[in-house]
């Protein structure tokens, strides 16, 4: 994604007080109205699908989900317990757990480094090469794949975790690097200087100033490079897939059913929300920093 | 299984250590060298690693596959082809759809995710409940664009004619007497298409209605009330008031949308896998890997991304370097 020329807004998650302009009556009942049909238009596919994945197999192919509501009730946990035990979709939700932590911490120092360095050392070609690096944010995955694949096949890399801990450590730099850089260069100087007057070197006023007082920073990256690597299909599909699909990611495991046409269809569901429930908690629990981390600075893909 | 988390967990705590450890490690050692020294070298030691994976996994592949674009199909000797592989993009009516394919993906998807955005920030802002609609709309980004396609294809389940309609949205038109369409399966008007790049709103919206809002709410209250006070209605207070103020952050929010639209993969892979006329770029470059082994058309196809992004790059640098000069 791109870079984002928003400075320090305000949170999504913090509710306005209250309507900041005034409306008329009419008018406000037309408001309401549109916002209302927009958010049910929003929740309607999810909810569907959450109806859907415990529903028993027999009438999901014969009516639609909203006829659940109706008597008779048909719930089961069929579908899930069908999940964990024959689709290989309890492995893969494993997997993805051992994919996406490595992968978070691993770019979170390598970034935290370099973002200090950018933020605080004076070198020679500094602007220009964090400029590279801003560049490199936009350049596509895709143009990367084939060299970087064949190097892994000629390591006997492909198909371990190894792969994609360093593939997405290499594609999370960029952003990673540069939400830190704006935020560390955003602390005041007068806290570094005074530390050096005082005679702290470098290592010190990164470990007692820089990384205690980015916190928050270092929050939004983290939620925000774990959701991209426990979301992401592509890398897993290349540097893992063809040579050893017992560690796929949920994603590849869930594509895989989908394409499959055949006997598993109606477990998707509950697949979908298995593979759903990390993201959703991380989403409700620490909405503030995941939003933080899109407004504040940055965006990546 | 017990062995990978052995080593997940060694990686965990290791990587960091060994990081933290050559920080240290190399400041003893530099401190043995005069103060002039140090400071140039400090530098490069921090940003090594960093710089080290960018080589590897971005700067240095990217060079490799524009070089292989020039190459031919076989892989133990790769036979120079010039301009070939290109030629074969621009002539082959696979090619040439998927490429019209992306321009609609790159128009009505930053269109409509833009557009819906604004107003919902719009909207939402005069509402007590914003907090609520905004949370609604935004969740779909957080989860996996595999998991979007799940649930899509369950709203957009086809059955035929006379039979109950399981997908929802066949049985809300069905109610109206239209349908039902096979939203996926319907290369006509390139129908399926556009079913796609719906999904793909509707996880998007949310993204553009975050940002734009928190420019929204940074405009001062106080230039929206002068225009008021002079006799402005509330539409020509948003026309020339807050859409020119919102000029930037719209036009950062569609640059990312456009990117997010040329690289768009994970849906089309998990629901068509590009047929019904719903081939991208990005699958096209898959399939040629994969499927017919070429890696010289793959690395071409690559080569056209990236040429395509180019210009927002350009874009983005600018906007970046206007920022700073700022700060």
């Amino acid at each position: 994604m791109t870079i984002l020329a928003v400075p320090e807004a305000p949170s999504a998650a913090e509710p306005e007080p209250a309507a900041r302009r005034p409306v008329r009556p009419r008018r406000k009942l037309v408001l309401h109205l549109a916002v209302v049909a927009l958010m049910i238009i929003w929740v309607t596919p999810t909810l569907g699908l959450l109806v859907s994945s415990f529903r028993p197999q027999s009438v999901l192919s014969k009516s639609g989900w909203w006829t659940a509501f109706a008597p008779p009730y048909h719930f089961t946990l069929e579908n899930y317990q069908g999940v964990l035990e024959q689709s290989g979709i309890g492995q893969a939700f494993i997997n993805s757990l051992f994919i996406a932590i490595p992968a978070t911490v691993i770019p979170l120092f390598v970034a935290a480094f370099a973002a200090y360095a950018f933020s605080w050392m004076e070198f020679w070609g500094r602007d220009v090469l964090f400029v590279v690096v801003v560049g490199l944010l936009v350049v596509p995955l895709q143009t990367t794949l084939i060299p970087v694949l064949k190097a892994f096949a000629d390591w006997g890399l492909t198909g371990q975790f190894l792969a994609v801990w360093l593939a997405h450590t290499g594609y999370g730099l960029p952003f990673a690097v540069y939400l830190l850089r704006n935020f560390m260069g955003s602390l005041p100087r007068s806290v570094f200087e005074s530390a050096s007057l005082d005679g702290a070197n470098h290592v010190v006023s990164f470990f007692r100033i820089a990384v205690p007082m980015s916190v928050p920073a270092f929050a939004a990256l983290a939620i925000f490079q774990f959701l991209f690597v426990w979301n992401d299909l592509l890398v897993a599909l290349i540097y893992i897939g063809l040579s050893n699909s017992d560690n796929l990611p949920m994603t590849a495991a869930m594509a895989n059913l989908v394409n499959s046409l055949g006997g598993g269809w109606y477990l998707l569901g509950a697949a979908a929300f298995l593979s759903m429930i990390l993201p959703l908690a991380v989403f409700f629990g620490l909405q503030r920093y995941f939003v933080r981390g899109i407004v504040g600075g940055a965006v990546k893909g | 299984m017990g062995s990978q988390l052995i080593t997940a967990v060694m990686v965990v705590v290791g990587v960091p250590a060994v990081l933290i450890a050559y920080i240290w490690g190399t400041e003893r050692l530099i401190s043995l060298a005069p103060e002039q020294w140090r400071r140039r070298v400090r530098p490069w030691l921090w940003i090594g690693p960093a710089l080290g994976f960018l080589g590897f996994f971005l700067v240095y592949p990217t060079i490799r596959t524009i070089i292989r674009s020039l190459y031919g199909k076989s892989e133990l000797k790769p036979k120079f082809v010039g301009l070939d592989n290109f030629r074969w993009f621009f002539t082959n009516a696979d090619a040439r759809g998927a490429l019209l394919d992306n321009v609609l993906w790159l128009v009505f998807l930053t269109l409509f995710t833009v557009g819906i955005g604004l107003l919902v920030a719009v909207l939402v802002d005069r509402v007590r409940y914003e907090a609520w609609a905004k949370s609604i709309i935004f969740l779909p980004l957080a989860i996996s664009m595999v998991a979007a396609g799940v649930i899509w294809k369950f709203m957009y389940d086809y059955k035929p004619p006379g039979v109950a309609q399981t997908g929802t949205l066949n049985a809300a038109i069905g109610t109206v007497g239209l349908g039902p369409i096979g939203w996926l399966q319907s290369p006509a008007f390139r129908v399926s298409t556009f079913a796609l790049i719906a999904i793909m709103v509707w996880m998007w919206t949310g993204f553009a209605m975050i940002i734009i809002s928190a420019a929204l709410k940074g405009i001062d209250p106080e230039l929206l009330e002068a225009a008021r006070v002079d006799g402005a209605n509330e539409w020509q207070v948003f026309r020339k008031v807050t859409f020119p103020l919102l000029g930037p952050t719209l036009a950062v929010v569609s640059t990312t949308m456009i990117i997010t639209s040329l690289k768009t993969f994970d849906i089309v892979y998990t629901l068509t896998n590009g047929n019904y006329d719903t081939d991208v770029i990005a699958n096209l470059m898959i399939k040629q890997m994969f499927t017919f082994g070429d890696f010289g058309r793959a690395s071409a196809v690559a080569v056209v991304l990236l040429l395509a992004i180019v210009p927002i790059m350009a874009f983005n640098i600018r906007q970046f370097r206007a920022q700073e000069s700022v700060r």
